[in-house]
């Protein structure tokens, strides 16, 4: 703003007529102070009366258990409840059908609407329920041993119907009679310390690893003589039992010396909660989620 | 300064404007641009074109819930938005052209504020008179023929909104089907609502608000006076030629002005350009006209009232000679405005025609980054999107190109081929596979190239992204 006592040589020279200036003047500009316009302040008022009208609608006003609820009784919670409603009456159909298919032909090219909804309703399911221990990306915690669900090796077996087997009813758990079950021997107490050793080169031998080829050898009868029931004597493993194969690259609780060792002496004991809500009081998932699910977990890249 | 000792008034009620009938060139050029751009406006809907049996046959149609934009020949997928932004910055570069070299002509002549208002002005006179008439109306009593007048009138103008909002939902739905939805109340809710506003928009604005609008409520006026400069040209009063300005025969001591307020009369936002340049001028030019029908009449050149630049204005006043109109409009400034926008023209137009009907996208899984396979293989996971913008299902055959060795499997899928549906995306969950122990299983990145060939066009396109494998421990 400039001094009004020295005046802007260009300084704006006012007409008889015109209105008032607001008494700012800038490089010689003078700010007219027209009135507004009177609509202007109709839609002033036009917002009070809004105002009042909405908080009379809607909840508005904080009390202190909550506000107060508006005459309209609109609430965002009751909104979601009814979206949720109105999606579960929307997917019915669907979600019957998906327990009446049979599992193995929910694939993209036999049912694409189907496999394509239980792909998506799969992926929320497993993101839910099943990530805090297998993980988001799917890929198992090896140090915790959850299995890897993204590879081909399979502990239960990795059809379809074996994965919805074990999602159904889960492992090694107490909560369902029907869950899959077995047991691995503790061998710190039966076997010497030579013997571990020797058995642990043998098992590494077999998986293509790194192994001190003399102790191997004087494992394979230790190998035979405690380990073949389950293992099988070629150490592929047997699926009826959960025994794993010993002869890949993929180790559920590591490779390693140290933790073959570790398996050997004491075992290793992978628990898994049933998810069937009719199998198990236990259980959470409805028959067409645990389907949902299984469809998803089968193409992460491991189904067969 | 002011010695009024009565309190100023803190609201002011809207003086009625009550424009005169009036003819001349630029009243001509308003009534054919009016013509065109409504004309463009309400039969554009309705124009089909036919993209095959599963396709929409609407011309121009923006189809919101499936995500295309169809313009004639041309289809908008949501990836291809630039050029949608494109476009908005040609619009808004073309407005900064126009406004540095022609002033306000946009609001003078196009902007739908001036088209509608004019349109309804027309009905006004249709019904009510000329300016005598209507101010004679405004003045008298609610009496019968005032209400039958009004009442028509209004209903005429609402009846020109109704049309205005419905063709405004036009654009967005097939237009037959949605008249027939509308006319039976079938149609969607939102489409109501739409129509429901932008007809109270076009009736109240078009109607009563009027120069309100431009004056009050409308930002783009106060944008563009920091757009115009002394060259831009602009309509303008010839005061030195027209004071001092006065009624009567001798015209000795007098100005070409007659103060005839002729062009008073015709002014559609209410103000008198003999002030100057002011901030409600819309620059529509009837003013010229008026006062160019008055000069001659009374025998003067034409142009008391004409488009000049202010540089023109000192020549004049000093006897300079003028510049000529080609050189106020091509300088310095329009002509970096044109090539910006004929740049971005050129650019989309170019870019509309090298574009292919497939695209695809590559996102690498990297979570986790590779999986182990059983025989020691290692396996990354790649989300591939096909997008099958043409009008036939196709198949598309994903293969790779790498300097080690890799293999590529499709999930789900027999082979290395995959259908995808006409006008869709599919995503496709692609695993490529190193053998253990080979190079590429054993270093750290791979760099390769997923192609994707539509096998019925020979179409293809490709990605480029990274194999990770397991470092040796």
């Amino acid at each position: 703003m400039s001094d009004h006592n020295t005046p802007h040589p260009e300084e704006q020279k006012l007409q008889p007529g015109d209105p008032d200036t607001t008494g700012h003047v800038w490089d010689g500009i003078k700010e007219f102070n027209n009135p507004l316009p009177r609509w202007w302040l109709w839609t002033f008022y036009a917002t009070i009366v809004w105002g009042i009208a909405y908080t009379v609608m809607y909840p508005a006003w904080p009390l202190i258990n909550g506000a107060t609820p508006g005459i309209l009784g609109y609430s965002t919670r009751a909104n979601v409840a009814e979206d949720i409603e109105r999606f579960d009456a929307m997917n019915a159909d669907i979600r019957t059908r998906l327990t009446e298919v049979e599992l193995a032909a929910i694939t993209p090219v036999d049912n694409p609407d189907l496999y394509n909804y239980a792909i998506q309703g799969g992926a929320a399911i497993y993101a839910t329920w099943c990530s805090q221990c297998h993980g988001s990306g799917a890929a198992g915690v090896q140090a915790a041993g959850y299995p890897n669900l993204l590879d081909d090796d399979w502990l239960w077996g990795g059809t379809i119907d074996d994965i919805h087997l074990t999602i159904s009813h889960g492992i090694r758990n107490e909560d369902d009679p029907d869950a899959r079950y077995s047991e691995m021997t503790a061998f710190d107490d039966i076997l010497s310390d030579e013997e571990i050793a020797a058995v642990v080169q043998y098992v590494r031998n077999m998986s293509g690893q790194e192994a001190d080829v003399s102790l191997a050898a004087a494992g394979e009868s230790v190998y035979l003589d405690n380990c073949a029931a389950c293992h099988m004597d070629d150490g592929t493993g047997d699926r009826f039992l959960g025994a794993p194969n010993l002869t890949d690259a993929i180790w559920l609780y590591g490779g390693s010396e140290a933790a073959i060792e570790h398996t050997v002496r004491y075992s290793r004991f992978g628990v898994m909660p049933p998810w069937s809500a009719d199998a198990s009081s236990a259980g959470r998932l409805s028959e067409d989620q645990i389907r949902a699910v299984a469809v998803y977990v089968h193409s992460l890249g491991g189904g067969e | 300064m002011s010695a009024t000792p009565e309190p100023q008034k803190l609201y002011a009620a809207r003086e009625p404007v009550f424009p005169k009938r009036v003819s001349g060139r630029f009243r001509d050029l308003k009534w054919l641009i009016m013509l065109v751009t409504l004309g463009i406006y309400y039969v554009t809907p309705w124009i089909r074109w036919d993209r095959g049996p599963e396709l929409p046959d609407q011309a121009v149609l923006l189809d919101l819930a499936n995500r295309r934009f169809f313009f004639f020949w041309i289809e908008i997928w949501p990836h291809e938005f630039y050029f949608v932004a494109g476009l908005l910055i040609m619009a808004g570069l073309g407005l900064f052209l126009f406004t540095s070299a022609l002033g306000r002509v946009w609001c003078g002549y196009s902007c739908p504020q001036t088209v509608w208002t004019d349109l309804f002005f027309t009905v006004e006179r249709w019904i009510e008179g000329d300016r005598n008439a209507r101010l004679r109306l405004w003045n008298a009593k609610w009496d019968v023929t005032k209400w039958r007048l009004r009442v028509t009138k209004w209903i005429v103008w609402l009846l020109i909104a109704v049309a205005t909002g419905g063709a405004w939902v036009f654009y967005f739905a097939d237009a037959p089907t949605l008249l027939m939805q509308l006319a039976t109340g079938q149609a969607a809710m939102v489409a109501y609502v739409t129509i429901a506003i932008l007809t109270a928009t076009t009736f109240v604005f078009g109607g009563f608000m009027r120069e309100q609008i431009c004056i009050y409520a409308c930002p783009w006026p106060r944008i563009q006076a920091a757009m115009m400069d002394e060259d831009t040209i602009t309509v303008a009063y010839r005061d030195w030629r027209g004071e001092p300005r006065g009624k009567g025969k001798d015209r000795e001591t007098l100005g070409d002005c007659i103060d005839c307020y002729a062009c008073v009369n015709v002014c559609p936002v209410g103000i008198d350009i003999r002030d100057g340049q002011q901030l409600e001028c819309i620059t529509c030019a009837l003013c010229i006209d008026a006062c160019d029908d008055i000069m001659a009449k009374v025998g003067k050149p034409r142009g008391l009232i004409d488009y000049m630049a202010l540089t023109d204005e000192a020549n004049e006043r000093s006897g300079n000679p003028k510049k000529s109109v080609w050189k106020h409009i091509f300088r310095l400034r329009t002509i970096i405005y044109t090539v910006l926008w004929s740049g971005i023209g050129v650019g989309l137009t170019v870019l509309l025609f090298v574009r292919t009907d497939i695209d695809v996208t590559v996102a690498p899984v990297r979570n986790p980054q590779f999986v182990v396979l059983s025989d020691g293989s290692i396996r990354n996971t790649y989300d591939v999107r096909i997008r099958n913008m043409t009008h036939d299902e196709s198949a598309f055959a994903i293969t790779l190109v790498s300097d080690r060795e890799l293999q590529v499997e499709l999930e789900g899928q027999t082979g290395n081929t995959v259908d995808v549906p006409l006008n869709s995306t599919h995503l496709q969950r692609v695993y490529v596979i190193a053998p253990a122990g080979s190079e590429a299983a054993t270093t750290e990145r791979t760099e390769l190239r997923l192609w994707v060939e539509d096998l019925s066009t020979t179409t293809r396109a490709y990605r480029d992204t990274t194999f990770f494998g397991r470092e040796p421990q």
